[in-house]
């Protein structure tokens, strides 16, 4: 098991598992607990229209999609707002619009779209030092916003509690939705924009169901997500599986694990 | 010396082309109980979230102990929202809301101090028993007690409560009354409760603002809540025999 850890292109991906792990386990809480586990589909779709368009600008793909994801974050949370239509519907109108668009900016390059498959599937073991460092990255910034943990939390279980107490609950939205969004893309290499809304969502839902509190919540949530993406990469190698699809099955598997099993034991405790 | 610990002046707020309060205008005194009535979609909820800053008005004043609302510290103001709209799927144990009434936030941790000033908060609402017990197996008036204990905590000057008798039984409406007024007996502190029970209102509250977006009346509740007023309020459902059955219990 240990000579697989001194192959280089292994130590990529478990570093880049482990840190996308972390960052969508942790916001990924805030997206289960506020109902808006719809909102990694619809911006993973947006980052698959960032991604084409890279591809037909001929530049780095994931340069075009932080930018437009980024886009796509705001003026979801800004209908949401400021008009009448949903949430969900809001983010429904952005994902098709975004997706359209994506096809469109495919078209349009008339080549072989090998990379698009890439970026559609993921290739953990593909992953750079540079993807490292870039993850790594927004790693330290979630870091340096971990005191908005409480914000986020409160505003999570009530906003209106949040709103009276004066707390910021409008601009915490926006950064929420901006770091989810940059989480998206800098994960995409990992698992694949097909994916990566489970690997936001299935963490901290198998969390929430064994936990009584948001901080444990939090915590086990964090914890599944890194571990899942260690484990998930190493049965991935041996069974010669691809790596994005085996860590979020392993995560099913826990999901359903904690279903049966810990929904029972917070009944009996 | 200031004894009004609420003064509006000239409210209004507005929906786009729709009205939801129309020219608003009360002073209360510090340590009065007032009950806020009127029919469903009248503002209430609207004016309530007025006062705590939620909702900006189109136009007019809202001063609390003579600060603008936006300027006034929310630990002079104990919130108890509707509880049927709270979400009791959220992971948390009582202590937890109890302490968000301390620390304005979620509390990651907390130290002894404060834990014990949130369970003494349970206390005084007959609700220590209920400190580590997640939010999804509280009842109803389990629930309503512990958002008092959240509210009172902060030791606030002004306490609001949204239809706090939603939900819960009437010997835990009892109870909720009892506690409410003996909290307004030690710390002097003002309260404004929206209610659809007007024999609540006339029982327990010093005066009663009637709305129906516009200010129908204001004053003691038997004046308050004289027919004349009462027809213009509900006067959409104001059949003689509802409303003569409603008054007479009321006395």
């Amino acid at each position: 098991m240990i000579e697989v850890i001194e192959l280089p292109f292994m130590q990529r991906a478990l570093i880049g598992g482990v840190l996308v792990g972390f960052l969508a386990s942790y916001y990924g809480v805030f997206v289960v607990q506020r109902g808006l586990s719809f909102l990694g589909s619809g911006l993973a779709h947006a980052a698959f229209g960032g991604i084409a368009l890279g591809l037909l600008l001929e530049t780095e793909p994931r340069w075009v999609a932080v930018p437009f994801t980024l886009m796509v974050a705001l003026g979801i949370t800004w209908v949401k707002e400021k008009t009448a239509v949903g949430g969900d519907t809001a983010i429904g109108i952005f994902f098709a619009i975004s997706m359209a668009l994506g096809i469109v900016f495919l078209f349009l390059r008339r080549e072989y779209t090998a990379d698009a498959f890439t970026y559609l599937f993921g290739s953990i073991l593909a992953v750079t030092w540079t993807d490292i460092g870039i993850t790594a990255l927004i790693a330290a910034i979630t870091g340096l916003f971990s005191s908005s943990w409480k914000r986020w939390a409160y505003t999570s279980f009530d906003r209106e509690l949040a709103q009276s107490d004066h707390l910021p609950v409008r601009r915490d939205d926006y950064i929420l939705s901006m770091l989810v969004a940059i989480t998206i893309v800098v994960s995409i290499k990992v698992v694949g924009i097909v994916l990566i809304a489970a690997f936001l969502v299935i963490p901290a839902a198998t969390a929430r169901i064994v936990s009584t509190t948001f901080r444990r919540m939090t915590i086990l949530s964090v914890v599944l997500g890194m571990l899942s993406a260690i484990m998930g990469l190493w049965i991935s190698y041996y069974l010669d599986l691809p790596s994005g699809a085996t860590i979020i099955l392993l995560q099913a598997l826990l999901f359903f694990v904690a279903l049966f099993t810990g929904a029972t034991l917070l009944q009996k405790s | 010396m200031n004894t009004n610990c609420l003064e509006v002046e000239g409210l209004w707020v507005k929906y786009g082309f729709h009205n939801a309060l129309e020219d608003i205008n009360v002073r209360i005194k510090q340590d009065s109980f007032v009950a806020i009535v009127g029919p469903n979609g009248a503002g209430k909820s609207t004016f309530l979230k007025v006062l705590l800053g939620i909702i900006q008005p189109t136009r007019g004043q809202v001063r609390i102990n003579g600060q603008n609302v936006k300027k006034v510290s929310p630990s002079l103001i104990g919130y108890v929202p509707q509880v049927k709209t709270m979400d009791r799927s959220f992971p948390a144990l009582a202590i937890e809301l109890v302490l968000t009434g301390i620390k304005h936030s979620w509390p990651w941790s907390s130290d002894t101090n404060t834990r014990e000033k949130a369970y003494k908060a349970l206390e005084q609402v007959g609700a220590e028993h209920l400190a580590n017990r997640p939010l999804a197996r509280l009842s109803g008036g389990e629930l309503q007690r512990v958002c008092l204990a959240r509210s009172i905590v902060r030791e606030p000057k002004l306490v609001m409560l949204d239809e706090p008798a939603t939900g819960i039984d009437t010997v835990g409406e009892a109870d909720m009354y009892n506690l409410l007024e003996e909290y307004q007996r030690y710390s002097r502190a003002t309260i404004l409760m929206i209610t659809h029970d007007w024999h609540a209102a006339t029982h327990h509250a010093d005066a009663v603002l009637l709305l129906n977006k516009k200010q129908i009346s204001f004053g003691p509740p038997k004046e308050a809540l004289n027919e004349d007023y009462l027809r213009q309020a509900f006067g959409h459902i104001g059949h003689t025999h509802t409303l003569k059955f409603l008054m007479n219990s009321n006395d």
